[in-house]
């Protein structure tokens, strides 16, 4: 396998479905951050055939992983400090999300006043089933 | 302080509590007359609606109280770009209380977010509409003694009627409820309200085409408007729109002690005839509508009058 140096603080997103890394990317807002990233496309994967990984070097405080739940949580995420995996964590659905997707009921009240949040909360973890706080539109993945 | 939003608000017991507050104003409205003296009611409501707004009125009114709003939007602050939220900050130094209606969903929870005085949610767009579900919990419970153990038919747009998703969620915590779902094929029962509400707690329904085949099993028949501003085509409005007809030939065939329910206005889906029949409850669910929010003003402005 392709081999992208260790890292001595930062995580690894492991287990992404291949080919989604840069819509992680996106969704973490990493261009905004002044780090070393390295994605890695199409990995072999025992489990996934393939798979994609991302690698972050920062302080394990600077990313909110909260939301990864929400884009996928098969996920694996490596907490990497001192060069060595300090925690593997697994991703759980979050009960809420702000401002990561928006609704897009165009009778939802979030699509005439602009300053408001968009929040969508979990309603149905079996079914893995998000609605709009304000309307209770369902998520949508695909509109994402 | 509360607020109302969803009648799935209230649980089963505060609800109960509030539908025999409701039944006591009924009774004893003398009892009731300055419960609210000196307090105000704002109603401000962005789009018309003559039977829900003239009814907070009366509601407030037969408890002493005082009345002021607007409504439309363009006679608010909002034809000037006001939010939301910035509207009953405003208006939380005017009133006691507020009845909300609004084209956008979720506008009332706005409101409620940052409000300083109790916000009813008295409609918003195709969402919620909870003081008409207490109002339709009334009448049932007033004129056939209970909500459970009972067949309810709901009759013509269960696809964008909100009265009866948010009525189906309210009886669902009801025992031993059937409901029969009456429409054409283009305006069904959305299916999240089948799986989420009724096949996930096992709660019996069935589907049909024709109100003749079902009427003689019906406690109560919920007959609905196709309502035109829901639609987008002009054309399936009017193709739709005389689906069914209730007349005195249908009633025949209901039991001696159903009753007819509607959330008016209607237009053509009740025969004026029908109007002489004495299972015909909908102008009485006019009544219980006035109760029911006099109970609810009461409730959230916390008036204790023992």
């Amino acid at each position: 396998m392709l081999n992208i140096g260790v890292l001595q603080e930062g995580f690894v997103l492991d287990h992404i479905e291949a080919g989604k890394s840069m819509e992680i990317y996106n969704y973490l807002n990493l261009n905004k951050f002044d780090c070393c990233v390295a994605i890695i496309k199409n990995a072999r994967s025992n489990k996934m055939g393939k798979k994609d990984i991302i690698k972050i070097e920062c302080s394990i405080d600077a990313i909110d992983l909260e939301v990864l739940g929400f884009i996928d949580h098969n996920i694996t995420v490596n907490i990497i400090k001192d060069d060595k995996i300090v925690e593997k964590k697994r991703l759980s659905l979050p009960k809420e999300i702000k401002n990561v997707a928006k609704c897009h009921n165009p009778r939802c009240i979030t699509s005439t006043e602009q300053e408001l949040d968009h929040i969508f909360v979990l309603t149905d973890p079996r079914k893995e089933i998000y609605r709009c706080k304000y309307c209770e539109e369902k998520y949508r993945r695909k509109k994402l | 302080m509360r607020h109302l939003m969803s009648p799935l608000d209230f649980s089963v017991e505060e609800l109960d509590q509030l539908l025999d507050l409701a039944s006591d104003i009924e009774k004893h409205p003398e009892k009731y007359a300055h419960a609210c003296d000196g307090k105000k009611l704002a109603t401000l409501f962005y789009e018309p609606s003559t039977r829900t707004r003239l009814s907070f009125e009366a509601a407030m009114m037969n408890l002493g109280g005082n009345i002021f709003g607007f409504s439309s939007a363009e006679s608010s602050s909002a034809a000037k770009g006001e939010s939301v939220s910035d509207t009953i900050r405003m208006i939380s130094c005017y009133a006691d209380i507020c009845a909300m209606r609004h084209p956008k969903e979720g506008a009332p929870m706005v409101a409620s977010a940052v409000s300083s005085i109790p916000v009813i949610n008295a409609g918003d767009g195709g969402h919620q509409h909870p003081t008409q579900t207490l109002t339709d919990l009334l009448t049932i419970r007033s004129l056939k003694g209970r909500l459970d153990n009972l067949t309810i038919g709901l009759c013509g747009d269960l696809k964008f009627g909100r009265t009866v998703h948010s009525l189906v969620r309210a009886l669902a915590r009801y025992k031993n409820i059937t409901f029969i779902f009456i429409s054409p094929e283009e305006l069904k029962i959305p299916s999240y309200i089948k799986e989420d509400v009724l096949e996930a707690q096992g709660i019996p329904y069935q589907e049909s085409e024709r109100i003749e085949d079902v009427m003689p099993d019906l406690d109560i028949l919920y007959m609905t408007r196709v309502q035109q501003e829901r639609f987008f085509n002009e054309a399936d409005y009017i193709r739709l729109k005389d689906f069914y007809i209730l007349n005195n030939k249908k009633m025949k065939l209901a039991k001696e002690d159903m009753i007819v329910m509607h959330p008016l206005p209607r237009v053509n889906e009740i025969s004026v005839e029908v109007d002489k029949d004495p299972r015909a409850a909908y102008f009485r669910q006019v009544q219980y509508g006035v109760y029911v929010r006099m109970a609810l003003i009461l409730t959230l402005l916390e008036v204790n009058l023992c």
